[in-house]
């Protein structure tokens, strides 16, 4: 190729969102005095068809081979714009994008200066793409399998979709059954369709699926790779119990020494199991598990003569030899669904959670409700003698969610309608009940949500604006100390139960899936997406995807659409068995490198590391860049203090004349 | 006028308030007044409104106790907005004399009493009391608070401070007569005009305390030890209230109570103290060392406590109001409880559950006492 460049420009009016700020003819008749530019044009819109259309023309007819579009920001159509060059048979990277739209027309206000500033960010980005040089993007094999962190409904739909593709899914889940938070729901809103019903059918396929390696009780401990070649290793965690061999007849429960005394997790610690347990009926694998925290010969070394657990096992199942396992696999995708905890009530201790046992929370009456639960589904306040049905019933919503008080600015978008749905329950299990609702603002968005508020509140429940201050007790009632906003009446109202609607908030470990994939965070701490409109189940990871709560709040049809998106996405990789690697990324020059470390330090993806070369007998250790993690950042070749690391399409030879010609223009 | 109005509104972020009531569902005085101050923000958005605001007599039942601010899930300042109306009476000078007076002994005095400054510290006569002199290096300096020195009803207090540190044999400080006020009530009673009384008073106690080489300054109200912690930003010595000094004694052994008190005991949680600043455990701790007593809680204890009405200038403008004081529903509270003390931490508490008490006529079988002073009549 003739490397003598000869140098196209096409200067953009983007409507008038350029030219009504930039003087484009001036900068035109400007540009063509620059040296080594052959062409000059200006069009309406260079990014449409015809635009791209002279372009094409130009490189082909005046042998063009570089260009420069002075348009928008490259970031809006650098894509487009390589594509062009490649069309017409020009190496994509030859192009430089001269950006006087976002950085000029559209923040400046005097048309003269606007005009002179185009004129110096047009010639810069001449200086600069004479000495480009033509890059190649190179691929990489993907492995055909994903790996899923967190089977409840998200992870669980998730997993199916992938495997009915025909890929392979690793699906982990901590706890020692999937189902996650949906399992413990009644029924769900606005439809009142039964949780498990709709939810237990998808467990059991996900755990009889060919496709699919269902790992419960189990927690990831390292993710090393990248996009298309992740290596990941498992702690299977000792159940005690040999899943071969329990048949989940549940006799070792009953007779467990410490059977009814503590408190189930699945219940809410309101409903009490053995310290064998199964966590709840449906659940998926059916096997029991022993709690090492809690069983008395896991923690006392003692039970008894003998543990009364392995008596009873009529299948030898029960094996207190087991050992925790580690399981390692490769995978071309992750995506993380890991979920949410539900707001601690007792960080609003004007609300009395601690101290009064008819102060509870959504999900606890939802285990109240639930036929399954630790009332059998009557809803029964307090224990034993002094249980009783609750007559006068308030909840409070927006408990945890909208709250600067405590560090919580966003809506949790699920409780509006869950304290719906939870209120219409109440009256169908005690009808003679009085049930209202303060709230500061019912959002009703979902697709039949305004319509169920709409049955809910001309089944007689009293939505009361007001978001209430204070709880206490008088008697053996509690008061609600509120303003009925709309009348502008302080209450004092006294009510049997305070069910607060609390909200949803990032899981207390979530740090230890930051570190295991090097995930952000927004500033609600939940995990940030690549683009909140349109990447939205991408993370900065390539290859890393987000399905569910782990995002942000969700309800269960946004859940699902979600995951079967982030499915499609890993889909997208694993079908096409390839991944390219970007061509703009950073190199060592292993001649000058000192292996100082520097870079490995600074590269916010991992993708630098230190290797021992030997070099004529030295061993020598130099820095490396893994090109299938490089993101292109430029970082290290920033921080580099040697000069070499160097990025491509950045080298210092192309951006210091870049920047020269910037301080010698006036 | 407009920039004006603009920043009455923009100094309270009145633009951020969502009208959701917290504010006036959590004021505790709106079980006996028309105070609503929810309205307040939302009529203030009217600039031509502020000045008649500023005239309804409800301006000035708020105790600035301060649930409104700690509760706003807006992180907004309600009570603020109320002292803000204030400041246009005061400004003006259409204020009830009990108020002007105040203020003018404040600016005059360095005391809301109308008190001699040169009477300050005659509390102490007959009293073996450590003055410091600027300069002085000193561990615990101590700061009384005007009501203290003044009222003859709580200088018990101060001088059963003085008691107990003589005893513990730790290092502290009185200031003297050139103690002046926190302007805590100062500015709550609304002198809060830019570079106004309150601003000025700041900056005077700030040279003045920071002239001490002190480790710490340690407020007996929990007015002062509020306005200290919040409003004073630029003291150089770390600012607790006698109750952290107290505890400290009494797990370092340098104090021990040796008397017995064979009672039922209830605290009272100060606002200033408690829902402002979130010191809940150190008065609990002291009255657990009490041998024989027993401690019992209120319902409405910590966070939830209710207010005694003491605060905010209430103890200049009184409340038109037929129903029951939130002091007498409180000593009520403490009768069904059986106790027979009630404990408080703060020298407004003190005046007003006392008064609670004694309208309500239960002078025989209760007492109220400030902390210290019970510690006063356990030590020798």
């Amino acid at each position: 190729m003739n490397n003598k460049p000869k140098i196209g420009v096409y200067v953009c009016h983007c409507g008038v969102n350029i030219s009504k700020m930039v003087d484009v003819d001036a900068v035109t008749e400007f540009a063509s005095h620059l040296p080594n530019v052959k062409v000059v044009r200006n069009y309406s819109y260079m990014c449409s068809d015809p635009g791209q259309l002279l372009m094409r023309e130009d490189i082909k007819n005046e042998g063009l081979n570089r260009v420069v579009v002075a348009s928008c920001s490259p970031r809006m159509h650098e894509m487009t714009f390589r594509k062009t060059l490649a069309a017409a048979g020009l190496n994509p990277y030859f192009l430089e994008m001269a950006n006087i739209r976002e950085q000029c027309s559209w923040v400046h206000e005097d048309r003269e200066d606007a005009t002179g500033k185009a004129k110096k960010i047009v010639s810069s980005a001449v200086a600069k793409v004479r000495l480009l040089e033509a890059l190649y993007e190179s691929e990489v094999n993907v492995e055909p399998a994903t790996l899923i962190i967190g089977a409840g409904i998200a992870g669980i739909q998730a997993a199916l979709d992938i495997a009915n593709a025909g890929f392979k899914v690793y699906l982990v889940e901590k706890s020692p059954s999937v189902g996650g938070k949906m399992s413990q729901l009644d029924k769900t809103f606005p439809t009142l369709d039964c949780s498990a019903c709709i939810l237990t059918p998808k467990m059991v396929d996900v755990a009889a699926h060919p496709n699919i390696e269902l790992m419960t009780y189990s927690k990831v401990e390292e993710i090393t790779g990248y996009v298309g070649n992740f290596q990941v290793k498992v702690r299977k965690k000792a159940r005690y119990v040999d899943m071969d061999k329990c048949t989940s007849c549940g006799v070792c429960a009953e007779e467990c020494r410490l059977a009814g005394r503590i408190p189930s997790e699945f219940n809410e610690n309101m409903g009490k199991r053995s310290a064998i347990y199964l966590p709840f009926p449906q659940a998926v694998p059916a096997k029991y598990t022993i709690d090492p925290e809690r069983c008395l010969f896991l923690t006392r070394g003692k039970c008894g003569k003998s543990p009364k657990c392995v008596d009873a096992c009529l299948a030898g199942a029960v094996n207190f030899e087991q050992q925790d396992e580690i399981a390692e696999f490769k995978v071309g995708t992750v995506i993380v669904a890991t979920g949410y905890d539900v707001f601690d009530a007792a960080k609003k201790p004007e609300y009395g959670y601690a101290e009064y046992e008819n102060v509870i929370t959504g999900l606890e009456l939802e285990r109240l409700v639930s036929a399954s639960g630790p009332t059998g589904g009557d809803i029964l306040i307090g224990k034993g003698e002094n249980a009783f049905v609750p007559k006068e019933i308030a909840f409070i919503k927006c408990v945890g969610s909208r709250d600067k008080s405590v560090g919580n600015e966003y809506c949790s978008r699920v409780c509006c309608m869950y304290t719906a749905k939870l209120a219409h329950l109440v009256g169908e299990k005690i009808p003679d009940a009085n049930v209202r609702v303060y709230y500061m603002d019912v959002r009703a968005f979902g697709k039949g949500f305004e319509e169920f508020y709409d049955r809910v509140r001309r089944e007689g429940v009293r939505y009361i604006r007001g978001n209430p201050s204070e709880i206490f007790k008088r008697g053996d009632k509690l008061v609600v100390k509120v303003e009925d906003t709309l009348t502008a009446t302080p209450l004092e109202d006294e009510v049997d139960l305070v069910v607060l609607a609390v909200g949803l908030e990032p899981r207390k470990d979530v740090r230890e899936v930051i570190d295991l994939l090097r995930l952000s965070q927004s500033s609600d701490k939940f995990f940030l997406e690549a683009h909140p409109k349109l990447a939205p189940v991408d993370t900065a990871t390539d290859g890393v995807f987000l399905a569910g709560c782990a995002q942000g709040p969700k309800d269960i049809p946004d859940t699902v659409a979600q995951a079967k998106g982030a499915a499609s996405s890993a889909l997208v990789l694993l079908s096409s068995g390839k991944v390219k690697i970007g061509a703009q990324i950073s190199f060592v020059n292993e001649a000058t490198c000192r292996g100082c470390g520097y870079c490995v330090d600074i590269c916010p993806y991992g993708a630098i590391e230190l290797v021992e070369i030997n070099r004529m007998g030295n061993i020598l250790s130099v820095a490396r860049v893994n090109d299938a993690l490089c993101k292109g950042c430029g970082a290290c070749a920033a921080g580099c203090l040697s000069g070499s690391v160097q990025q491509r399409s950045f080298m210092d030879r192309q951006i210091l004349p870049q920047i020269a010609v910037l301080g010698v223009m006036r | 006028m407009n920039t004006e109005i603009q920043s009455f509104i923009q100094k309270y972020d009145l633009l951020g308030c969502i009208q959701c009531g917290r504010c006036t569902g959590g004021c505790p005085v709106t079980v006996r007044t028309s105070l609503n101050v929810r309205r307040f923000v939302y009529n203030a958005l009217d600039e031509n409104m502020l000045d008649d605001l500023a005239k309804l007599p409800e301006v000035w039942d708020c105790t600035a106790c301060n649930t409104c601010a700690v509760r706003c899930p807006k992180g907004l300042k309600p009570v603020e907005v109320l002292i803000g109306l204030r400041n246009i009476l005061v400004e003006s000078g259409v204020v009830q004399p009990a108020v002007r007076d105040a203020l003018e002994s404040a600016f005059r005095e360095g005391n809301p009493w109308k008190k001699s400054r040169a009477t300050r510290s005659d509390w102490m006569d007959g009293l073996e009391v450590n003055i410091v002199e600027p300069g002085e290096k000193v561990e615990n300096l101590i700061f009384v608070c005007c009501t203290i020195a003044y009222d003859p009803k709580v200088q018990v207090i101060a001088k059963n401070l003085v008691k107990v540190l003589n005893k513990s044999g730790v290092d502290y400080g009185f200031i003297g007569n050139d103690e002046t006020c926190c302007a805590s009530e100062v500015y709550n009673l609304g002198e809060v005009g830019e570079e106004g009384l309150f601003d000025m008073m700041v900056e005077d106690n700030t040279e003045l305390l920071n002239s001490y080489d002190a480790a710490r300054i340690v407020a007996i109200s929990p007015h002062c030890y509020s306005a200290f912690k919040k409003q004073y930003p630029n003291l150089k010595a770390e600012v607790i209230h006698y109750t952290h000094l107290v505890k400290e004694l009494l797990e370092d052994k340098k104090l021990e109570l040796t008397k017995e008190l064979p009672k039922k005991i209830v605290f009272h949680d100060p606002c200033f103290l408690g829902k402002q600043n979130n010191v809940f455990d150190e008065p609990r701790y002291i009255l657990s060392q009490i041998p024989g007593a027993e401690l019992v809680e209120f319902d409405r204890s910590k966070q939830r406590s209710l207010c005694c009405e003491g605060g905010g200038g209430k103890m200049w403008v009184e409340t038109e109001s037929r129903k029951e004081r939130l002091a007498e529903t409180r000593i009520g509270d403490a009768k069904d409880l059986g106790a027979g003390l009630v404990a408080v931490a703060c020298p407004f508490c003190f005046l007003t559950m006392d008064d609670a008490l004694k309208a309500k006529g239960f002078e025989e079988e209760m007492r109220v006492a400030e902390i210290l002073e019970i510690l006063g009549e356990l030590i020798d």
